[in-house]
């Protein structure tokens, strides 16, 4: 028995039919075509499926669809601007190697992007807290973490001149 | 200053800004029209007669399109190895592990596929099974091939030197084990898999895999088709580390699911079917004997292995000959010998991980050396100082170090790990230890006797002349490799690496035998670097043409044609080329210098597309006795790496504290993607060595096939990690390369092993260093010390 749900997604408003035992990641994957989400495990223990619903990063692996009713859901798709220009992490892990094989970059971005977002300066280890659901097996994290501060930095640095104006 | 633009340089990876944004297509990413999904019935029993299968309900449930068993499937042996070829696509006469593939569905979605396999009635017989290295080499115990007499898959006796004779000359003798577990490749991405077949007979897999090239071959044997019509495609692969490097079930099965329906069939593991069929790390028990001189010379290795191998071979046999032969270096050792076994069991079949074969044999001896120089009352890196080989020479079995920076890794970690001021002089609790270690860079032969190229890359340059596209079958998986070939054909040809853009992982590209033995680098480097000089001297040879210049007196930097001697007067030339692109928007002015872009479009107009070809085997190789071809190599990459611990001896907790790693590998491609490919090694090895291990109950199921029970390193597990980069000049690699992805995980856990020693006085044999091993060896040791 299909149910329509409606919930903002990346800014946009999505109204779309579901079938209630889907979880958020099927809805993304398998419906709505934004596949930057990966399935690692399916039972919310890789990461690899962080989105950001309601600001906090969430395995959407199990997330329950209809639980999204109403709420607002970011995913990777939805950190570039739409004109092109990329978000600070992402252009971190690009420039600090923050990506070997890629399958749990979304994730790892996604959950530093809900860090940063209430933290602006955090220490080493809140960003390796922040992170710590997300695991990876190619970097041995230093690189990824290397790419959280610098965006961290970028960021702070953005900021400031924008304050400044 | 660097000789080089482009080589040895922090470049971004190519494929960063795909896999930043999430565009990066996996295997699971990808759909096409009218795609069927397939599932795989799988045993639950270890060992099991199949007395029938009944597939008549599965094909009567709405949406199932195919079902296959044996009888569609055939009898074709394969595997890895072909004097081991013991498995068939499905099971017919028995299951010899939990996850044995029975039969393969394919319908209209997932549900419907998984809900018809169910459907799916076997008959099975329980027979008795073996699942540790003693319950199958007990007398009568009951075989998993009747092929393998008491169980044996591969056995390995070979002596170098004469070891009884070096030990009677010894003033001590040492002989000490290890044992581990078996550790799980872990990727994140699981396997799967999309097959398509058409009209023509041609078979397409896009597959999650490190060696399109053997999986084409395996699919064209099992099969029954022809090699030339079968397609292998790798979309991006999220990380291997050897489980992705052979064919697999679920590839065999989709395929034949294709080739059934004329449908696409997309397959996936779930990720209890990646520990089920990962054919990662054996479990290995290693017994060492070692003979040393007072002033610490290293006189004899007597070395016994026993793997427990699982239900196939896979690629066992390599696995242990490398167990034996990695460790006939970096260590002056003129008499060394070997008796290796790989036996069989009802577990899961094992294969290749990251360090193949050779990991814990080396974290064994190296332990043992540190017991050795403590004896003598030598530091253990000096006791590894002095016997340590250099470039040139050749270890007892025939291993040709043809570069090998092994002292400088060792003096480059004792530096930076300030070991002098550490080392025996840290409180109790903590602690420092050190090892060694190296690694082929790639294998010497293709895993079938071939004469065969073992890659070989086509460069085109577009009829602008403005980009230049790299086709290889190598794979991406991850490491880097496409980034590091785009560099080398960048250097090659001259040209800055913007305008290289490069297509590989397809079959359709050539040959290269894939991402395995930490090859690419050196082996598809050389290729990709042979193709873009071809490239170059073909734009080169057209210029002398049109300029009277000869090709000799010209080259191509960062894009541009220098001339070594007079300029010529390019002003004819230049004209000729604005006028032919009087359309075009960004032509190069009159006084601008002669660009590689105008230089290629200049050539094409004679020589039409331009195609720079270039391919690589390996020169003939040390080594003549049974067993040579696993452990040689046209290289060696090696390693040090010290290791600073915390034990606390209330819990048996172990925290690492810090770990300093040098590294040499060669000239540096990107030295980005080298520290990269070390923290990746010590974060595996640390894993191994603190807390990974595959469990399993007494009826051979997994007890922890997951990502939350099976314990791998987090961020807030590792610690603060050095990475220091040591080159020597390989000359046997492209510009003086060689490996850093496998070499660089062999000294790990022993420099752990090591450094908990140096903590708190204990000697742990066993692996993994868990809380409870470590208190219990604490425990141990203190009853024996109040006894004595």
């Amino acid at each position: 028995m299909k149910k329509e749900i409606e919930f903002m997604l990346n800014e946009e408003k999505v109204i779309v039919e579901v079938e209630p035992h889907w979880t958020l990641l099927h809805l993304l994957r398998e419906t709505l075509e934004l596949t930057g989400a990966k399935e690692g495990c399916g039972v919310g223990e890789c990461g690899a499926c962080t989105v950001i619903v309601e600001g906090d990063a969430v395995n959407s692996c199990l997330y329950p669809v209809m639980e999204i009713e109403g709420k607002t859901v970011t995913t990777i798709e939805g950190l570039a601007k739409p004109d092109g220009t990329l978000h600070p992490l992402q252009q971190s892990f690009i420039e600090n190697n923050g990506v070997q094989c890629g399958y749990c970059t979304s994730g790892m971005i996604m959950s530093a992007k809900a860090l940063l977002d209430k933290n602006a300066d955090p220490t080493e280890n809140e960003i390796r807290t922040s992170i710590s659901g997300n695991i990876c097996r190619c970097t041995g994290y230093v690189q990824i973490v290397e790419s959280i501060k610098h965006a961290a930095g970028s960021m702070k640095n953005t900021q400031a001149a924008q304050n400044g104006k | 200053m660097s000789q080089y633009d482009v080589i040895g340089t922090r470049a971004p990876r190519v494929d960063a800004p795909a896999k930043a944004t999430g565009r990066a297509i996996f295997v699971d990413d990808m759909s096409m029209p009218g795609m069927l999904y397939g599932a795989l019935l799988q045993s639950p029993y270890a060992h099991a007669l199949i007395r029938g299968i009944d597939v008549s309900a599965a094909l009567k449930l709405p949406g199932v399109k195919a079902v296959v068993t044996h009888k569609e499937a055939g009898l074709v042996k394969y595997g890895v190895s072909p004097a081991r070829y013991d498995e068939t696509i499905f099971c017919y006469d028995k299951v010899r592990q939990v996850g044995d593939n029975i039969a393969a569905v394919a319908a209209v979605d997932m549900a419907t596929a998984v809900e018809a396999a169910s459907l799916i009635k076997v008959d099975y017989e329980e027979l008795p099974a073996v699942f540790t290295i003693e319950e199958a080499l007990a007398d009568g115990a009951p075989l998993v091939h009747d092929d393998y007499k008491r169980n044996i898959s591969a056995e390995v006796h070979q002596e170098f030197g004469d070891v009884e004779a070096a030990l009677k000359e010894c003033d001590l003798i040492k002989t000490t084990s290890l044992k581990s577990k078996r550790q799980d490749c872990a990727f994140i991405e699981p396997q799967g898999c999309i097959a398509t077949y058409d009209l023509s007979g041609n078979l397409t897999l896009y597959s999650s895999t490190q060696t399109t090239h053997y999986v084409q071959r395996s699919l064209a044997m099992a099969l029954g088709a022809p090699v030339g019509k079968v397609r292998v495609v790798k979309p991006y692969v999220g990380g291997g580390f050897g489980s992705k490097a052979s064919a697999s079930h679920l590839e065999m099965a989709a395929c034949l699911l294709a080739m059934q329906t004329g449908k696409p069939v997309k397959m996936i593991f779930d990720r209890e079917q990646v520990f089920l069929h990962g054919r990662a790390r054996h479990q290995f028990v290693h017994t060492m004997t070692t003979g040393v001189k007072k002033d610490g010379t290293i006189m004899a290795l007597k070395h016994e292995a026993w793997l427990n191998g699982g239900a196939y071979s896979s690629f066992g046999i390599a696995t242990v000959y490398y167990a034996g032969s990695l460790l006939g270096g970096p260590y002056k050792l003129p008499n060394m010998k070997y008796d290796g076994y790989r036996i069989a069991t009802n577990l899961p079949a094992c294969g290749a991980q990251r360090g193949h074969g050779g990991v814990i044999a080396r974290s064994c001896w190296e332990q043992q050396l540190d017991m050795i120089a403590e004896e003598l009352g030598m530091d253990p890196l000096e006791l590894r100082l002095k016997n340590i080989m250099t470039a040139g020479d050749v270890t007892c079995n025939d291993l040709d170090m043809s570069s090998l920076g092994m002292k400088e890794c060792i003096e480059v970690v004792r530096d930076a790990s300030d070991w002098k001021n550490k080392k025996g002089k840290l409180p109790q609790g903590k602690g420092i230890g050190m090892a060694c270690g190296f690694f082929v860079s790639g294998a010497g032969f293709p895993i079938y006797r071939s004469e065969t190229f073992h890659c070989t890359v086509t460069i085109k340059v577009t009829e602008d002349g403005g980009t230049a596209i790299v086709s290889t079958a190598s794979a991406e998986i991850g490491q880097g490799s496409d980034t590091t070939f785009a560099m080398i054909a960048a250097e090659g040809m001259g040209i800055p690496l913007g305008m290289v853009r490069i297509e590989s992982g397809d079959t359709d590209f050539g040959v290269d035998l894939g991402a395995y033995s930490s090859r690419q680098t050196l082996m598809t480097g050389q290729a990709t670097k042979q193709a873009a000089e071809n490239v170059k001297m073909q734009v080169l040879d057209a210029l002398s043409k049109e300029l009277h210049v000869p090709v000799e007196d010209m080259d191509i930097k960062k894009g541009y044609i220098v001339f070594k001697k007079d300029k010529p007067d390019l002003s004819a030339l230049k004209t000729r080329y604005i006028k032919e692109h009087r359309e075009w928007t960004d032509n190069p002015s009159l006084d601008d210098e002669l660009s590689f872009r105008e230089a290629s479009r200049i050539a094409f107009f004679t020589k039409g597309t331009i195609v720079g070809t270039g391919m690589y085997k390996p020169p003939e190789l040390g080594g003549k006795f049974k067993g040579a071809a696993v452990g040689t190599s046209p290289a060696y990459g090696c390693s040090a790496q010290i290791a600073e611990v915390s034990v606390d001896e209330q819990t048996g907790r172990i925290t690492i504290e810090k770990m300093t790693d040098a590294h040499d590998c060669g000239q540096a491609i990107n030295r980005t993607s080298v520290e990269a490919q070390m923290h990746g090694s010590m974060a595996m090895g640390l894993g191994e060595a603190l807390f990974e291990e595959v469990k399993f109950d007494d009826k051979g199921r997994l007890l922890n096939g997951d990502l939350a029970e099976y314990k791998m390193p987090t961020a807030l597990d590792m610690p603060p990690m050095e990475a220091l980069i040591v080159e020597s000049h390989e000359p046997n690699g492209p510009y003086g390369a060689k490996e850093v992805g496998e070499g660089n995980i062999m000294p790990t856990i022993a420099a752990v092993l090591n450094a908990v020693h140096d903590a708190i006085g204990v000697r742990i044999h066993e692996l993994p260093l868990n809380p409870e091993r470590v208190y219990l060896a604490i425990k141990e040791y203190r009853e024996k010390n109040a006894k004595q």
